[in-house]
């Protein structure tokens, strides 16, 4: 391995050209889809009306369908919610905490990763508000002035998750929108449809890639960058505090919002790394999403894996130095009472499985990195089953001891809501630039002036 | 071309180096009114245009503070003064619970505020009209071309001299941008109005379907209607149509116990007082005394309520006659009444009923004080003392 560290590794691979960039990323849009696309899109389909008609009958009949009763009121609803938020921090860090480090690699992979943000926070909210049971009655935890005059509990963290989720899909909206803005106006000037073009007319806001709106456009995108920081941390925070401002032994825990936030952005990389290894195959952007990204997230995957094993051994700790006899119990009970095997899938898959990346041959190899983050993305879900499930299970009373058990709505839902995300990533891959052009063009070779500028020496 | 009004002249150059360069040059040129459209932001553009720093980071310190703001001070309304409500042990201001929601609305508030004023501000709304739209020169400044306009609105402006100038730059191209003098809104037009008609009939329609139909429709509706038999309404169930029915014969209330002493004028041998005289009992008997019974009979027995002086007088409980009662009579009286005197055994159960007896029995016994009461009394009175 003679690698020259003391040189920055183009960006962009393969000496493309600005007007290469823009043809290679607006190809698909050009392009009608072919069969492929046909096949991948009837299969995340049939997935999301799989999810539609379990919803369907859950509205008809009611939430009797699942297999959450007490004591364990919380289950794959709450477990897929937590799941899918985890999913989307790693777009917010992406696109925000990495721009703010001025990471120049971010930009192959940010907008994917912001769309993914915004379908995976989709698929979040969905399960809280059918979890109550009356969706079509969920206006009430919004504050509006009411005929009961009463208000919502400011207090609660149920509340907490409210407004987070609700600010953190608008901001990622937003944030993704601005980013678009010249994309839609580069799309505007290329396209000869005139229905397209009104389209990206519509969208651009009449951008003319203004060097004066430049300014304020790059000022913007720094600072809804710094707000996005702080907020993606929020907003696992927020979805901790869900369990550890209860007294519930296994979820009273100080640990939970750090542990959350690093398990979020674990899991959100192992999905960005699996879609992604896909999207640069098939519409050929193995130049622009190289190798270098996918052995950069890896090592992001690695690096916060070993956080979340860090706060399971931290917890057992706890568990035991606090002295707490239900603490204790719960704990031992988690690795080795009736859900031990979800407690040992999690362990495998999210700590002992990641440890390969720390061997640069495993993490630049495709087969090795897609084994690894599948397990990921599985022993993520299984962890915030654990959390959930094993800790209400078996509480303080022996008497009202439980074991969940899923129905065939449970997993209609959770089949759904991977079917309505994928569904949203196939769609999107053929309207919208899965890479930000503008973006790309400013890192690529010879885009930027040189280092004098050129004033000097002309 | 004689109908259209000059916008500018625009130079195209391919390179970052010579767009930075040429940039500086109409700077010095005097020009003012120009501007240089890049497919990307150009590092260092700003200082060769000599462009302010952005002032679009106060218009986002502004709104954040008032998201602050706002939301902590409608919190403290809502849980403090409108609604005051103590949840979970915490105060009305529990200023740590309210931290995330007012951080969310700081954010929220913020980052909307940052676009939409960079939108109407500083972009001055968005111009899909503006001249440089569907110019050749917009196309190629789209890919990777780097484009420099000097707008003819500059007060150097002479067509010859400008051209002139950018020529001295070496760009690849010059061209003429035109627009049209007059100006077509194609918002006005016919049918853009339907549309938004037609949107706006959509939008109000269904809002109105789903507010009053559809919530009332299954399973929309449940929790309204249930499954359950309803006393004011008519019930499919019987054969008499009847939602409200009597108890089934020989149904026994909860807690009901038989009376057996009903309807006799001495039961005094089947009731036998099983309660001790305790302190606890006789404290009981007194609130209960107090309460039901004072009213009329006086709170010390003597008949001197407000009552007295009504007919019939409610009688003293210190007469000889009341005196001489059996325990069981004076709880048959209180269980059926007496004369005009009703039944308190709605009032009163098994237990109150004894220890307003035994109270009863206290407020006889000091009224009518025997001289060994009275020396014990003294002497319990000493003891107190000295201790």
């Amino acid at each position: 391995m003679n690698i020259d560290y003391s040189k920055e590794a183009p960006v962009v691979a393969g000496r493309l050209s600005l007007a290469e960039i823009e043809e290679l990323v607006a190809k698909p849009l050009d392009t009608k889809p072919d069969r492929k696309y046909f096949i991948a899109l009837s299969i995340a389909v049939s997935a999301l009306m799989i999810g539609a008609i379990s919803l369907g009958l859950s509205f008809y009949w009611g939430l009797g369908l699942w297999g959450n009763n007490q004591p364990i009121g919380w289950a794959f609803d709450i477990v897929n919610f937590v799941f899918w938020v985890g999913i989307g921090h790693a777009g917010t860090l992406i696109s925000a905490i990495l721009f703010l480090l001025r990471q120049k690699w971010r930009t192959g992979i940010a907008r994917f990763a912001e769309a993914m943000t915004i379908f995976a926070v989709i698929c979040a909210g969905l399960f809280p508000a059918i979890h109550t049971g009356r969706p079509w009655l969920d206006g009430y935890l919004l504050p509006y002035p009411n005929q009961h005059s009463l208000w919502v509990n400011f207090t609660s963290p149920l509340l907490w998750d409210v407004f987070a989720v609700s600010t953190y899909f608008t901001v990622s909206l937003v944030f993704w929108y601005i980013g678009l803005i010249p994309d839609f106006a580069t799309l505007r000037d290329r396209t000869n449809s005139k229905i397209k073009k009104t389209i990206y007319s519509i969208f651009s806001l009449g951008w003319r890639h203004s060097s004066r709106h430049w300014q304020h456009y790059e000022k913007a995108y720094m600072l809804l960058a710094g707000f996005a920081t702080p907020l993606v941390l929020s907003v696992h925070t927020i979805v901790s505090f869900d369990f550890a401002v209860s007294i519930l032994p296994g979820w009273h825990t100080t640990i939970f919002p750090p542990y959350f936030v690093a398990g979020a952005i674990f899991s959100g990389f192992a999905m960005v790394v699996t879609v992604l290894v896909f999207v640069r195959k098939v519409f050929n952007l193995e130049n622009i999403i190289t190798m270098d990204h996918l052995d950069k997230m890896n090592k992001v995957i690695l690096a916060t894996g070993m956080m979340v094993g860090y706060a399971y051994g931290m917890e057992f700790f706890i568990a035991w130095y606090s002295g707490v006899q239900a603490e204790q119990f719960v704990f031992v009970n988690r690795a080795f009472g009736p859900y031990a095997w979800a407690y040992w899938i999690m362990v495998s898959c999210n700590v002992i499985f990641p440890q390969l990346f720390w061997f640069r041959k495993f993490r630049r190899s495709i087969p090795v990195m897609m084994v690894i983050v599948i397990l990921v993305n599985v022993g993520m879900w299984f962890e915030r089953f654990v959390i959930t499930v094993t800790s209400l299970h078996r509480d303080f009373l022996p008497s009202s001891w439980g074991y969940y058990v899923p129905t065939l709505y449970d997993f209609g839902l959770l089949i759904g809501s991977f079917g309505l995300f994928f569904t949203l990533v196939i769609l999107f891959t053929k309207t919208l630039p899965v890479v930000s052009i503008s973006e790309v063009k400013a890192v690529a070779e010879g885009a930027q002036p040189s280092h004098h500028g050129g004033v000097v020496n002309a | 071309m004689h109908n259209n009004k000059l916008y500018g002249i625009a130079a195209i150059f391919d390179n970052p180096d010579k767009i930075i360069a040429a940039a500086k040059k109409t700077v010095e040129a005097g020009y003012s009114k120009f501007d240089v459209n890049t497919p990307y932001p150009v590092h260092g553009m700003e200082k060769a245009m000599k462009l302010k720093p952005s002032k679009l980071g106060f218009i986002t310190l502004v709104f954040g503070l008032t998201g602050s703001f706002l939301a902590l001070f409608f919190m403290y309304w809502t849980m403090s003064l409108d609604y005051p409500m103590i949840i979970g042990g915490k105060p009305f201001f529990a200023l740590p619970a309210f931290i995330p929601v007012t951080f969310e609305v700081t954010v929220l508030l913020a980052t909307l505020a940052t676009v939409i004023g960079m939108i109407t501000f500083f972009f001055k709304f968005p111009e899909n009209h503006h001249p440089l739209h569907d110019t050749n020169y917009m196309k190629q400044v789209s890919i990777d071309k780097f484009g420099l306009v000097i707008e003819s609105v500059d007060k150097n402006f002479e067509i010859e001299k400008v051209k002139d100038f950018l020529n001295s730059l070496n760009p690849i191209s010059i061209e003429e941008i035109y627009y049209k003098e007059k100006e077509t809104y194609s918002v006005l037009e016919p049918r853009f109005l339907t549309f938004l008609f037609a949107i706006a009939l959509v939008t109000s329609g269904s809002t109105y379907f789903i507010l009053n139909k559809l919530l009332y429709m299954t399973p929309f509706n449940w929790m309204s209607e249930q499954l359950k038999l309803n006393p004011q309404k008519p019930s499919e169930l019987f054969a008499d149509g009847f939602g409200m029915r009597n108890p089934v014969k020989g149904t026994v209330a909860r807690g009901f116990m038989p009376y057996l002493a009903k309807g006799q004028n001495n039961p005094t041998e089947l009731l036998e007082n099983p309660y001790l005289i305790t302190e606890e009992n006789i404290k009981l008997g007194k609130s209960k005394y107090l309460t039901f019974c004072s009213p009329c009979h006086g709170n010390y027995g003597d008949g001197d309520s407000r009552l007295r002086g009504q007919f019939p007088n409610p009688p003293s409980l210190h007469s000889q006659r009341a005196r001489d009662f059996k325990d069981g009579m004076i709880y048959h009286v209180i269980v059926n009444g007496q004369n005009s005197m009703p039944s308190y055994a709605p009032y009163l159960n098994v237990e109150e009923r004894w220890a307003v007896v035994n109270y009863i029995r206290v407020l006889q016994r000091a009224k009518n004080a025997s001289d060994s009461d009275i020396q014990f009394v003294k002497k319990e009175n000493l003891n107190n003392a000295s201790n």
